[in-house]
């Protein structure tokens, strides 16, 4: 039986992210569709027909489903659950946000984070702020999963699927949009990027927040992150967490500045392929994983490192 | 207006968890216990509530063994009212607990429910959803902010790329986000109060809902290791190293 994909996009980009689901999804059947669901769609329907070993792409298209309403996406998927084994989202907000309704509705458990699929009914996922992970065999006929992207490699997009538009249900406004207020960057999207800077609690304001990591962030073409601490503190946006109940990240490059490496930060960077770490504390638990420590103070130690990148 | 608080008992988030020699899952004997923290934060928000006189009463409930009961007078203490303890020495998945609380939801018809967005041992993020689908409830999942008026509430939402606000219909569900409010300590005369305040303990099993597993745990393992530890001396050194390491 074929496996749905819902698309992780903003209305403006399809996010490789859903590539990485489509590869996950490719190994639990060789019959992949993608349900790209919004507003605004045409663009992003014609992106997620490209990407390979999708056969068919599925559109829905409200004013609801746009706001990623989760009562809105529940009642658009359920009529088609009964065609698809696997029903998989990208461990994104959205994603958590909706599929564990929908596997409920199913009566079926929720598989969340996936990082491995072992077979069509067998997932690996991280559990305790990933210091352990767990092996699970599903019971279920159907099975509801939500995919950590970092975990998996993009599809590439040199498919060509069929576009077909599905109704896309309203649940009745139980739950209503109100506003929204996102936070506008022309910098990489943290999660997909190739290198990321983040910034901790040692950064001590928002405007040293600004001062210290942005230019070194620009400078190396990274996006931006911060420790819980500095999220707290207003340093940085929300969305900038990176760790255990933020975002989850693995670029080729991170550098932690100003972070101690508490268990809820590593979760969500330790597997970077490249950690850097600017601390002045020789203990700091950060060096234990860091592959380049430098025991110094960020005051001196960034400035030179502009320098020296050049 | 009465608000339902689940909380769990979880392993102290200060604890590295070892993982069991024979990969049957984690030690847990002899490590330190404590509410989850979102569920702290989900109780705090109750309790500020009551005390703006939104809500008339706050009803805690935790499923688990008999020392979930701590968890339970912990939140008495931070100024719920009373508990209820469903008691079950069996672990039950997502999908169950959010069967057994909408049992509970029947009997305790509670207007809005405040749970946390996850609990830190499984991270599993996914009971407050699925009771909001049980209960055909809607939801407000991540909240960094909750306004209650007029039977609805408005939820600031944490999500992809900023924040949300939403309102949405009473009854609801709303998982708690980290920086919904600051959890207070309990003082020591709230803490002598909150023996004395009632806890319903019950078995889970009398509730009619079967304590099904849906997943099986082949094996619980160790991720890789990571191999850190290397220093540099200075700026210069690390720039060369990340040109050698292929990164810059
Ligand atoms: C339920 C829960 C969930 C959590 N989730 C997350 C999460 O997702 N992500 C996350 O990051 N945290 C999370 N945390 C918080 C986590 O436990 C730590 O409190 C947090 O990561 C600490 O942030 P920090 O490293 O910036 O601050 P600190 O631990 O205070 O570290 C600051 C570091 O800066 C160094 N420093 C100070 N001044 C300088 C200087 N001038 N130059 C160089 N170095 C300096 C210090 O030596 C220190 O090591 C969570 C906690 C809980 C309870
Ligand atoms: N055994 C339990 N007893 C009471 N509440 C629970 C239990 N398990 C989960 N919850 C609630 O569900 C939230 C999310 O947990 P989870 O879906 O397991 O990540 C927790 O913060 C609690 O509010």
């Amino acid at each position: 039986m074929a496996v749905l994909v819902y698309a992780d996009h903003d209305e403006a980009v399809l996010k490789d992210a859903t590539n990485k689901a489509v590869s996950a999804a490719s190994m639990i059947s060789s019959e992949v569709h993608v349900l790209v669901a919004g507003a605004n769609i045409g663009a992003i329907a014609a992106a997620a027909a490209k990407i390979s070993g999708v056969s068919k792409v599925l559109t829905a298209q409200s004013a609801g489903l746009g706001k990623q309403i989760a009562e809105d996406i529940e009642a658009t998927i359920l009529p088609l659950a009964a065609n698809y084994e696997a029903i998989l989202f990208l461990a994104s907000a959205a994603g958590k946000n909706a599929a564990p309704r929908i596997a409920a509705k199913l009566d079926c458990a929720l598989i969340s984070d996936i990082i491995e699929v072992v077979s069509t009914k067998s997932f690996v996922r991280p559990i305790y702020a990933g210091n352990a992970l767990e092996t699970l065999e599903s019971m279920d006929a159907k099975n509801v999963i939500t995919v950590r992207s970092t975990a998996f490699k993009a599809a590439d997009n040199s498919g060509s699927a069929s576009i077909e538009a599905i109704t896309a249900v309203d649940s009745g406004h139980a739950a209503t949009f109100v506003s929204e207020s996102m936070v506008k960057s022309d910098r990489p999207e943290l999660q997909g990027a190739k290198r990321v800077v983040s910034g901790g609690r040692a950064l001590g304001s928002a405007e040293e927040f600004d001062a210290v990591i942005v230019p070194l962030a620009d400078k190396l073409g990274a996006a931006i992150g911060a420790s819980r601490a500095a999220v707290d503190a207003g340093y940085a946006p929300n969305d900038f967490q990176v760790g255990q109940t933020g975002k989850v990240v693995a670029p080729e490059l991170y550098v932690a500045i100003g972070i101690s490496g508490a268990i809820q930060h590593l979760a969500g960077m330790k597997d970077s392929k490249v950690i850097v770490a600017i601390n002045k504390d020789p203990d700091a638990p950060i060096f234990a994983i860091a592959d380049y420590g430098l025991v110094q103070d960020y005051k001196t130690a960034v400035p030179e490192l502009m320098a020296a990148l050049g | 207006m009465k608000i339902l608080v689940p909380v769990k008992r979880v392993v102290d988030y200060n604890v590295k968890v070892r993982v069991k020699s024979d990969q049957s899952g984690v030690d847990l004997a002899n490590v330190k216990m404590s509410m989850n923290p979102f569920c702290e934060i989900a109780v705090e928000e109750a309790v500020r509530l009551f005390e703006k006189g939104v809500a008339t009463e706050v009803v805690v409930v935790s499923i688990g063994v008999a020392q979930a009961a701590e968890t339970i007078r912990t939140a008495l203490a931070m100024g719920a009212d009373r508990g209820i303890l469903l008691s079950t020495d069996l672990d039950p998945e997502p999908l169950t607990v959010a069967k057994l609380l909408k049992a509970v939801i029947d009997e305790e018809k509670p207007n809005i429910v405040i749970m946390g967005k996850q609990a830190i041992d499984g991270d599993n993020n996914a009971t407050g959803q699925m009771l909001a689908a049980l209960l055909d409830w809607p939801q407000a999942t991540f909240a960094s902010d909750l306004d209650i008026a007029n039977n609805k509430a408005k939820v600031t939402r944490e999500v992809d790329g900023g924040l949300q606000t939403l309102e949405v219909n009473l009854p609801a569900i709303v998982t708690a986000d980290l920086r919904l409010n600051e959890p207070r300590f309990a003082s020591l005369p709230n803490i002598m109060k909150a023996k004395r305040k009632p806890i319903d303990i019950k078995e889970a099993s009398s509730y009619g809902v079967e304590i099904k597993s849906h997943l099986k745990v082949v094996k619980v393992v160790e991720p890789p290791k990571r191999e850190g530890g290397s220093k540099v001396e200075s700026a210069q050194e690390l720039v060369s190293k990340l040109k050698e390491a292929g990164v810059l």
